[in-house]
């Protein structure tokens, strides 16, 4: 045995004999130091180059986020929603429209971010009402629908006349120039401690503050959907997904239990359209076309359909390979590359034109080879390896007369049959 | 004895075809009660429409007084109805525990903004669901196949899990649409006791639509004949195996002739 490794065995048993509690609490902290001292490596490492590492992890961050909000419509409750991009929308919209300087309502950020969520539900309850008789394929044209007409009515909505309400040429959205500047989240502390130099966290683009806000709104969500999972209603959801009828002969209320995903699944999507309203200081429709629902979408598939963990990794696994890898490192590298082979086609190539054919022949990719996705759930797992033990019995196996094994029984009993 | 379940002048079309015509139909409290007839006699129909996924196209039905016909099915199933599918109908990719969880839906009261803050009452709710539908696996045989996924248990384990499943609404009346089906005899006869071991150790009334004549007679104290739709026989297991129209119907007219004869 080498030293090293001597030296490690006898770390990991000094580490296990350490009482579980208090594993985890040091394991605890060593996380929610990573987590504080992340902005501060990233920037250091930004500075030496022109990139936006940071900012890009703030959307990363967002699109877990939103890609938490959509597994549960998705993943939990397994209702295809391909428009989920409209309540992204409407949260961003929102958010301007009550702190847009030229409707002088300028409301605070901490109220308005307080309140898109309720908003945001309200619209997952619109959408999600006329849906509930549909199922599969119909529910996802639908939603599709809704996707598209969302950002068009927003564009729109720039010069509404409605005399019974007395609105005359009212600008709510500003059409395609969208809303700018909007809100910010501003902590005064000198209000506070009045003592204190003039500090005001948030005001200026530094992106360390948006962070931490993001990523304390992300672990809210994160937990939120954890707890949801295990509870009362997520375990209604992973009914109305496996057998609506059967779900609701067993006293599950399938209009409540569809409704709640929607409205839940929305109310995430809305706070994270706040955010990203609020950290680019600009809302206009064309943030939030048919392709957004779909990269929300490809998240919640590669990563493993309600897995909240598995989103998690995704969602900054995927986002990051996009505004990151493809958007800011692989120019200059094709650049230096196309230089030294002499090749114009390599100088020019822009990844990112085919960031769609990638995401797209990733998901096949996906489907074709592990259709649970990237990240299947511990239980799914647990599953899997635990059918490579002889859990059957095998006289019951055995005993069973010809015919009627599970799998033939289920398709010779198509339906009921009186 | 008091009728906990009754079905008067119940009829369901489905366009022209009368698969329920109106059929009288009591069940009394603590009997094990059987539904039987030819396939496409309507009893899975009749079973439907109990448990409120058809609303009857004519009459009524009342469970423990209260007329629940056209109720929802989970508002059937809050009322103390329980049920099993013909062919097994579970939550395939969840755990046992978690399908016996599920039948637990309506008598937990957990909100969803109660389970995102984790709750004292949730905590305890959760923790006592938890407890319960365990003891509910061990009553069926399933004690050891907690968190397989349903789809992984062998048949005759699906079967039960059902019933678990079924169990946990907490039902006064149960109904098992042939629990027996693509059993081999040793299972069917397990299956037999179990169903009579229900009704004598939890106090509940069952009404049974089975195909397998030994079951039918083994447990039932009343049974019902249907036929085209129609009520065609009542009465004790032996009288309603004597009964020509019966006969008729299984066998054939030819078969009552031979009979007769």
């Amino acid at each position: 045995m080498t030293k090293v490794s001597a030296l490690q065995d006898n770390l990991t048993r000094l580490w296990l004999r350490v009482p579980e509690g208090a594993r985890k609490v040091v394991l605890g902290m060593l996380v929610v130091t990573a987590l504080i001292a992340l902005p501060f490596g990233v920037q250091l490492v930004e500075r030496g180059y022109t990139l936006s590492l940071l900012f890009s992890l703030n959307v990363a961050l967002l699109y877990v986020v939103l890609a938490l909000g959509l597994n549960i419509v998705v993943g939990f409750a397994g209702l295809l929603d391909l428009g989920y991009a409209a309540f992204f929308a409407l949260g961003a919209y929102s958010f301007g429209i009550l702190t847009w300087p030229t409707h002088g309502l300028e409301w605070s950020f901490w109220i308005v971010i307080l309140l898109v969520g309720p908003i945001a539900a309200f619209f997952g309850l619109v959408i999600g009402t006329p849906t509930l008789r549909l199922r599969g394929d119909y529910l996802a044209i639908v939603t599709l629908a809704f996707g598209e007409i969302v950002p068009n009515a927003l564009r729109n909505m720039s010069d509404i006349n409605i005399p019974w309400l007395g609105l005359d040429h009212f600008n709510l959205t500003n059409g395609t120039q969208g809303l700018n500047p909007v809100g910010k989240p501003v902590i005064n502390l000198q209000a506070i401690f009045p003592n204190m130099e003039p500090f005001v966290v948030g005001q200026g683009a530094n992106q360390s503050h948006w962070y931490f806000l993001v990523l304390v709104v992300g672990l809210l969500v994160l937990f939120g959907s954890r707890r949801l999972d295990n509870s009362r209603l997520g375990r209604a959801w992973k009914a109305i997904r496996e057998d609506e009828t059967a779900a609701n002969c067993m006293g599950v209320n399938p209009v409540r239990t569809k409704l709640l995903a929607f409205a839940l699944g929305a109310s995430f999507s809305g706070v994270a359209g706040a955010i990203f309203a609020s950290m680019s200081q600009a809302v206009f429709p064309e943030l939030f076309r048919f392709n957004v629902s779909i990269f929300i979408l490809i998240i919640v598939i590669i990563s493993g359909m309600g897995n909240v963990w598995g989103v998690l990794v995704g969602g900054l696994i995927l986002t990051l390979f996009d505004r990151v890898l493809l958007a800011q490192l692989a120019p200059p590298l094709l650049h230096s590359l196309g230089d030294q082979l002499n090749s114009d086609f390599l100088r020019g190539l822009d990844l990112q034109l085919y960031r769609w054919v990638m995401f797209g022949t990733g998901l096949l990719i996906i489907m074709l080879l592990r259709p649970e996705g990237l990240f299947p759930s511990r239980v799914r797992k647990a599953e899997f390896h635990e059918l490579d033990e002889p859990i059957l019995e095998a006289s019951t196996a055995n005993r069973r007369p010809a015919g009627t094994t599970p799998a033939e029984h289920d398709s010779m009993s198509g339906g009921d049959d009186s | 004895m008091e009728a906990i379940l009754e079905a008067r002048n119940v009829s369901m079309h489905f366009g022209g075809l009368r698969a329920v015509d109106t059929v009288d139909f009591v069940v009394e409290q603590d009997a094990i009660a059987s539904l039987i007839g030819p396939n496409g006699a309507g009893k899975t129909t009749f079973f439907n429409m109990v448990t409120g996924l058809h609303k009857p196209t004519a009459g009524k039905i009342f469970f423990d007084g209260q007329d629940i016909s056209g109720k929802q099915p989970n508002s059937v199933t809050a009322l103390g109805i329980g049920r099993t599918f013909q062919t097994i109908r579970l939550f395939n990719n969840m755990s046992s525990l978690e399908n016996v969880l599920v039948g637990m839906n309506s008598r937990l009261r957990g909100t969803w903004y109660e389970a995102i803050l984790h709750t004292p009452r949730v905590t305890h709710e959760e923790r006592e669901a938890a407890a319960g539908a365990m003891a509910l696996l061990e009553y069926v045989g399933l004690a050891e196949h907690t968190h397989e996924f349903a789809k992984n248990l062998p048949y005759g384990l699906q079967r039960r899990l059902e019933i678990a499943r079924a169990l946990a609404t907490q039902p006064k009346l149960l109904l098992l649409d042939e629990p027996t089906a693509g059993m081999n005899p040793h299972e069917t006869h397990d299956m037999t006791m179990f169903i009579r071991r229900l009704r004598d150790e939890r106090g509940l009334t069952i009404l049974l639509i089975e195909h397998d004549m030994r079951v039918v007679m083994g447990i039932s104290e009343r049974v019902t004949v249907l036929d085209y739709g129609r009520k065609i026989a009542e009465g004790t297991a032996a009288e309603v195996q004597k009964d020509v129209r019966v006969i008729e119907a299984y066998l054939g007219r030819r078969a009552v002739e031979a009979f007769t004869q």
